[in-house]
């Protein structure tokens, strides 16, 4: 029980930084029908950029959490003109373009990235000063750490900002309705691609903060670190039903619970052949379950639409 | 009155096929204007390239302006809106999300004025009003046709294109629809409409242009064009 309890905990924390980054998959997808592969590559830089500013201010006597702050202010600020430009740079000369066109630039911009952190940052594994709060708690035989408490509350609290936007003002029913019609939106006044930089630049905000909040629970950064929480968080925007943001947000929590407690059973239940290393195997194995027996995901349903 | 559109020689090419070829027409202040003809006569293109929606070649003029040099989105905060064929209503917005979109150009000082033409606009569609927080997806056609000329009115429009309103409707909602655009007129708004429901649009409109195979064929007053041989032959059933 307390294996159980233990696992959904970290499931949730890993969860919650899914569901960020799958919100920007989503968004993207939304509107533009593109999978922006090079977006786990944005996370990646958000948590390095952080770094380069924490790492000089860590031991400079300033708060540890005014000093995560500062840094994660300056991820976003990088990772939003990161998103702008790579939007204008290479998805839109090819808007028009047979759809295998974008694809396949995305994986390009994502290597480009990737390349470009490595020359910057280098090689090496970063470790993360821990400035947050570290203390660990227990209920019923688990435990947690104050940095989980703080990843969960924040990633929730901006995912509601998130929804209000979207379901409550002007510019987000302007979003929506360029998503479901960007030539009729445009009758109504509303500059196509000005809302789609937008979404470029919302969703690059949200991995520059899933960035520093997944290397201040690892402890640890990397040029590298981005691929595989990308396809990750692709797999949640799936699960979830991709183009929907409550799915991704559902996707997210729910993929990292699945890791969690996989990895948590996986030695029992093999005997101890195979180990909690085995832990990325369970995401690709929802993927491939998702699109065998649900390729629409969780909430992707369709309204209903007559005439 | 003062000519509110004037165009000249346009043309719009898809591909290699020319669907509308150099045609000119203009539309006074006050008009309604109707634009008959059979499938594939280059109506619609000729609504969408003024709207901006496609490229085309020629030069349109609106109140002084150059409408071929403008992006779509700049149109309707100079008072042109478009009813799209189809009607375009946003399926997964509600109808009250859909009218808001309609005033989504105007500034925010004139939430006043919005929420006046929101009344206005629930006075002449008491329809919407009753169903303004089902997703319009959810709605009739006749009842989308509403909400798009609904949502149209929204923005103020100074000149209103409307293409075939009346595709796809039961008869008494077609009857219903025009009821409205009359009522649209009298406000004030200058009205161009495409129909293929030549019968009605010539009741209704004080002027008509056909247009055949990318051109105009005929241009003349709407009850001289009803009377006519040709007309009556071709587009009346007689």
């Amino acid at each position: 029980m307390d294996i159980f309890l233990q696992q959904l905990i970290n499931g949730l924390t890993l969860g919650s930084i899914y569901a960020l980054v799958a919100l920007g998959y989503t968004m993207v997808y939304g509107i533009l029908g593109l999978i922006n592969f090079a977006h786990g590559e944005v996370v990646m830089i958000g948590a390095l950029s952080s770094l380069t500013i924490i790492r000089p201010l860590a031991d400079s006597g300033l708060p540890g959490p005014v000093v995560v702050l500062i840094g994660l202010f300056f991820a976003v600020l990088v990772c939003m003109a990161l998103g702008f430009t790579v939007e204008r740079v290479a998805y839109r000369p090819l808007r028009n373009a047979p759809r295998l066109a974008p694809l396949i630039t995305a994986i390009g911009v994502s290597i480009v990235l990737q390349q470009l952190a490595m020359l910057i940052w280098g090689r090496s594994y970063h470790s993360v000063p821990a400035l947050l709060p570290s203390g660990t708690h227990e209920v019923l035989g688990a435990t947690f750490t104050e940095v989980q408490v703080i990843i969960v509350v924040v990633a929730a609290v901006t995912m509601m900002g998130l929804v209000l936007l979207v379901n409550r003002t002007r510019l987000g029913r302007a979003m929506r309705a360029t998503a479901e019609n960007p030539a009729i939106a445009g009758l109504m006044g509303v500059d196509a691609n000005r809302i789609i930089s937008l979404t470029f630049v919302i969703g690059s905000a949200l991995a520059a903060l899933a960035g520093v909040l997944v290397s201040a629970n690892y402890g640890i950064a990397h040029y590298n670190m981005g691929f595989i929480l990308g396809l990750k968080a692709f797999t949640a925007a799936v699960l979830g039903g991709i183009g929907n943001l409550a799915g991704a947000m559902v996707g997210g929590v729910l993929l990292g619970v699945i890791e969690a407690l996989g990895a948590g059973y996986i030695g029992d239940l093999t005997g101890g052949v195979l180990g909690s290393h085995y832990q990325d195997v369970f995401a690709f194995f929802v993927l491939i379950g998702v699109l065998i027996f649900r390729p629409s995901g969780l909430m992707g349903e369709k309204v209903s639409e007559r005439a | 009155m003062a000519v509110l559109l004037d165009v000249l020689n346009l043309e719009v090419h898809y591909g290699g096929i020319a669907a509308v070829r150099g045609i000119s027409f203009a539309v006074e202040s006050g008009e309604m204007v109707c634009v008959i003809g059979a499938n594939g006569a280059g109506k619609t293109t000729t609504l969408k390239a003024l709207a901006r929606m496609l490229p085309s070649a020629g030069e349109m003029h609106y109140r002084g302006e150059r409408l071929d040099k403008l992006p779509s989105h700049a149109l309707i905060s100079r008072g042109l809106a478009l009813v799209p064929e189809g009607r375009g209503v946003f399926a997964r917005l509600t109808v009250a999300e859909n009218l808001a979109m309609g005033a989504y150009h105007r500034p925010r000082h004139e939430s006043g004025e919005i929420a006046a033409d929101l009344d206005r606009v629930h006075e002449l569609l008491p329809r919407l009003k009753e169903r303004r927080g089902q997703l319009a997806g959810t709605l009739s056609g006749g009842e989308q046709q509403m909400l798009a000329i609904g949502r149209a009115l929204m923005g103020r429009p100074q000149l209103l294109l409307l293409d075939e309103p009346s595709m796809g409707l039961a008869p008494l909602m077609v009857r219903k629809v025009f009821e409205v655009v009359r009522a649209v007129a009298a406000q004030g708004v200058t009205i161009l409409l495409v129909e293929q429901n030549a019968r009605l649009a010539l009741e209704v409109c004080g002027r008509g242009y056909v247009m055949e195979s990318g051109q105009i064929t005929l241009a003349d007053t709407a009850a001289a064009l009803a009377a006519d041989p040709r007309v009556r032959a071709a587009y009346l059933g007689e």
